[in-house]
């Protein structure tokens, strides 16, 4: 995935990624998106922390300070009931997209 | 680790950054640890660690970015970061902030008086539907009682109408009276304004019945603490005004004082009762002008089909009344300021005034503006190395901008808590002792709303200025160091044309307050037609120990052959009222013959006055040709008349006058037996105005002011004078003062003047110095070294001030003389608010510039002894 994504699909990608694993750092969504892709999607890491922040303003997720399993000080995030359904309508949206542009290229 | 380090020192900020620091920074660690446990060398791993993340500054940004969207923590970060950069430079930012106090302090004092003056209505309910109507042509501010009521009886457009008049008269509870101030109101008054007693009950229109039917009296409620410490027994009890029994109602609330802004009347009376303490009957007198008339209009009814319907029954009173009405009108005015008579007077000067204190204003922007350009010059190195390492513009601006903002907010507190200081001493202040006036400048929402106003928009006036530089900064310089600071000084800068302007700015003020200043003095300096130097006056009414007109002639020749025995006295006299005092009245004058006496028959308006043989002695007014009255020229003789010259050309075209006669609306005809030099009657400035004098014995009059002129000083004369007149009736209070002291009336509106202009011209001049000096301290001060190789090489101090301080010097010259230029053409403005005042004076020209080359020396001064003392060696071993 290049850095000029769409913002929405990142954020869709956060969303889901949260929503599966319950509770994670930046590192660790980072580890996730790229795991469950089979490394097909690649963030530049650094972009992922506007998006969080961002999407924190908005109350979609909530952040806490914990150790990891190595004793390093990181910040958990988790998804909230607001940001629940964010990514169901993020989802739909997707899904919506996803469908306009199969039909378009189905036609091409 | 060395790279550990420089990782961390990339995210070292404020600790409301620290967070996001530590975030991203343990992302960073993970990642380095992963890579380290999948077989890399700990250096590669960093390595790749860092790739992966991107650029770390511009995400830290970004994330700051993201938080801030949507909070006020984004101002108040960069504030935060601002006051840092603020405190690392005290010097600057205390300059800085002084600066910008000065102009804000002067734009919030001269808002506060216009505000006070001007904008606000008077305290009462309704204020906004209340108007004064007076009549058209300027000046003209009073109604008589019967177009009052007439007024009252026809119109359709005001709910209701009242009248007023402030008075003088003598209250005594036992056998002496003090003097007092206070208004003869119309019975429905309070009623009109909605005013209710905190004690006992105020009068109302159903209390009248005619003249001298109502003898109640409504005590504020100043007068009641001072006079009868509060007592609230005092109800129902009866004082005397003049002699006359009245009934104390109630007492008004503390807030309310009257329908003038300025005057806090004693008590207020019913105004059928006037002629009981008048001695004189004016309710019946249309052709006596003398009070004014307030009223509140109707909800549904605009100021103009007021005013339409008011001129509609003064053109029916005017064919009815064709005596004394034939040239009414109708005009509405806001109430508070005498009629018009204050608002026609200072509106033109205030808002002068304001001008002047916007443009002291620009100038201190002008003045930061340069210092800011300076300053982020010398950090233009900085700049440029937080956009190398991406850091964006917009963010480097908003910090900029902010800096301006916070100086320019501090400067405005400041600024406004000076003001708020002044303004308080002149709220406190009564300046003339004589009567119950205070200027009571309260700053109120808009005051502050302003100064708040003022302070941000300055801030991003002189804070945006530098921008240019930061656009035009590029992230490249930092490699090109040393160079950029030689080449800086080379062209005309954007610093150069702000202290131009700067130097414009200031020469104008300095120059318009120079103007003012001359046109004062001046002013001040016209003769009087009399000479109050060595003169005490003792003024009172008669009317107050209850004597009649007739009667008090009497008394005052007593008082004349008395005073005329006390040791040192040279000559005495008395007039009615003294010229340039508070009262006077004038009348139309009439060709002999006149049997009309319509106001359109008459040839002029004089003053007039009613004086003693010995006056013009005393008072040292010349007498140019004629003889002076006498003791014969009483009642039994033919009417006798002198005029002043004035009056003696516009009716007669020259100033043989002498045996002439003329008539007055009272259809009695004067013989005029001399006239005298001419002079000022109502203030300073008014234009040669006609003015007649009747003898004292033909034209009797309670009200008295004796003239006493003498070597010795008022001290001494004023205890003789006091044990004199106790002994002819001591139940008459006098007020005694030097005639000099009871001109501060009518100088004060020149010496306020006079003051506020001289205080903006002193701003200016202040700004023109730090503007100036700051300039060449700071070109002096980058240019150190080569100053100091050319010493080395053998320079002379001439060339090398020349070099150094040319560019200021220039520009100090250039901004002087735009700001003559423009101050010439300005002071065209300024002479019609002041009086005399004239941008041709050659001494104001001379004044202007020796003013701007003693500041420019001053300036120039420091910066050029540090040049002279220069030591080249230690400069050139530098770096």
């Amino acid at each position: 995935m290049s850095r000029n994504d769409l913002q929405g699909s990142l954020d869709l990608l956060v969303l889901k990624t949260l929503s599966q694993s319950g509770e994670l750092h930046g590192y660790g969504i980072v580890l996730h998106i790229q795991r469950a892709s089979d490394e097909l999607l690649r963030v530049e890491e650094g972009s992922l922390y506007p998006a969080l922040h961002r999407m924190q303003q908005s109350g979609w997720i909530s952040s806490e300070w914990k150790l990891t399993e190595t004793n390093r000080k990181a910040k958990y995030y988790r998804l909230t009931a607001a940001g629940r359904r964010q990514l169901q309508e993020a989802e739909k949206s997707f899904e919506q997209l996803v469908k306009g542009i199969r039909a378009i290229l189905r036609y091409a | 680790m060395s790279m550990g380090r420089r990782i961390r020192n990339l995210f070292s900020r404020s600790k409301l950054e620290q967070e996001i620091d530590t975030e991203l920074r343990s992302h960073i660690e993970m990642r380095i640890a992963d890579n380290v446990a999948a077989g890399m060398s700990p250096e590669e791993a960093r390595r790749d660690a860092l790739l992966r993340f991107g650029n770390p500054t511009l995400t830290k940004e970004s994330v700051t970015a993201a938080d801030a969207a949507l909070k006020a923590d984004a101002l108040w970060r960069d504030l935060h970061y601002a006051a840092r950069q603020l405190r690392r430079s005290p010097s600057f930012t205390i300059t800085a902030v002084l600066t910008l106090a000065l102009g804000i302090g002067a734009n919030v004092i001269v808002f506060s008086v216009l505000n006070a003056l001007i904008l606000k209505r008077l305290d009462v309910p309704q204020a906004n539907n209340l108007y004064n109507i007076v009549q058209k042509p300027h000046g003209y501010d009073n109604q008589s009682y019967p177009d009052y009521r007439d007024y009252q009886a026809l119109n359709t457009s005001f709910s209701a109408t009242a009248a007023y008049r402030i008075q003088r008269a003598g209250l005594s509870t036992g056998k002496t009276a003090t003097k007092c101030w206070f208004y003869e109101v119309s019975g429905n008054y309070f009623d009109m304004l909605g005013v209710q007693p905190v004690l006992g009950r105020l009068f109302h229109a159903d209390d009248e019945h005619g003249p001298n039917s109502a003898p109640y009296l409504v005590l504020s409620e100043t007068y009641w603490r001072s006079y009868f410490s509060g007592d609230p027994r005092v109800i129902g009890s009866t004082v005397e005004i003049n002699k006359h029994p009245f009934t104390i109602l109630g007492v008004a609330p503390r807030a309310f004082h009257g329908t003038e802004l300025f005057f806090w009347p004693d008590f207020w009376v019913p105004m059928v009762n006037e002629q009981q303490i008048e001695g004189y009957d004016f309710l019946s007198k249309r052709g006596n002008h003398g009070i004014w008339m307030l009223g509140t209009l109707k909800p549904d009814i605009s100021p103009q089909q007021a005013t339409d319907n008011l001129n509609s029954i003064a053109r029916q009173l005017a064919a009815r009344y064709s005596t004394f009405d034939d040239d009414l009108s109708a005009r509405l005015v806001t109430p508070g300021l005498a009629g018009d008579q204050l608002g026609d007077a200072s509106r033109t000067f205030l808002f002068g005034i304001m001008l002047l204190a916007f443009l002291v204003l620009l100038a201190a922007c002008a003045n930061l503006a340069s210092i800011f350009a300076a300053r982020t010059a010398d950090r233009s190195r900085e700049l440029a190395i937080r956009l190398a390492i991406g850091s964006s513009r917009w963010h480097i601006l908003r910090q900029v901008l902010s800096e301006a903002v916070l100086i320019s907010l501090m400067g405005g507190l400041v600024g406004t808590l000076f003001s708020a200081v002044l303004l308080r001493a002149l709220t406190t202040w009564q300046p003339f002792a004589e009567m119950p006036i205070h200027v009571t400048v309260v700053p109120d929402a808009s005051v502050y709303g302003v100064a708040i106003l003022l302070s941000v928009a300055s801030g991003l006036l002189f804070g945006l200025l530098p921008v240019r530089q930061i656009w035009a900064t590029s992230a490249a310089q930092p490699m090109k160091s040393g160079a950029q600071s030689t080449t800086l000084f080379r062209r005309f800068t954007l610093r150069d044309l702000l202290l131009g302007v700067q130097i414009t700015l200031c020469t104008l003020l300095v120059m318009s307050s120079f103007v003012a200043l001359r046109g004062m003095v001046r002013s001040l300096h016209a003769p009087l037609g009399f000479q109050p130097q060595n003169v005490t006056l003792a003024e009172t009414d008669m009317q107050m120990a209850g004597h009649s007109d007739d009667a008090s002639l009497l008394i005052q020749q007593r008082m004349l052959e008395e005073s005329a025995r006390i040791p040192g006295v040279k000559a005495v006299g008395t007039i009615n009222q003294p010229p340039l005092g508070t009262g006077g009245s004038s009348s139309p004058v009439y060709p002999q013959g006149t049997t009309e006496f319509r106001t359109s028959n008459s040839v002029l308006t004089a003053k007039y006055y009613s004086i003693s043989p010995g006056y013009l002695q005393a008072a040292g007014t010349r007498l140019l040709a004629g003889r002076d009255f006498s003791w014969h020229d009483d009642a039994k003789a033919p009417k006798v008349s002198l005029v002043n010259d004035t009056f003696a050309r516009k009716m007669f075209g020259s100033s043989d006058a002498v045996g002439r006669r003329f008539m007055t609306g009272d259809k009695s005809s004067y013989e005029i037996v001399g006239v005298l030099e001419n002079g000022k009657y109502d203030s300073l400035t008014e234009p040669p105005t006609p003015a007649m004098f009747y003898a004292l014995a033909q034209s009797t009059d309670s009200d008295t002011t004796l003239v006493v002129r003498s070597q010795l000083p008022p001290s001494e004369i004023a205890p003789a004078l006091d044990r004199m007149l106790a002994n002819i009736d001591s139940s008459l209070p006098f007020t005694i003062h030097s005639w000099p002291d009871a001109l501060a009336l009518v100088l004060f509106p020149a010496r306020v003047a006079t003051a506020s202009l001289g205080i903006m011209g002193l701003l200016a001049a202040l700004l023109a110095v730090t503007g100036v000096f700051g300039m060449a301290t700071y070109s002096v001060s980058k240019r150190m070294k080569e100053l100091g190789i050319r010493i080395a090489l053998g320079a002379q101090p001439v060339q090398v001030i020349r070099s150094a301080l040319g560019r200021p010097l220039a520009l100090l010259l250039c901004g002087s003389a735009t700001g003559l230029l423009l101050g010439t053409i300005a002071s065209r403005l300024l002479a019609q608010i002041v009086y005399q005042a004239s941008p041709r004076d050659p001494f104001v020209l001379a004044g202007v510039i020796v003013t701007m080359s003693i500041l420019g020396l001053l300036a120039i001064w420091i910066p050029a002894r540090r040049v002279l003392r220069l030591d080249p060696a230690p400069l050139l071993r530098e770096d």
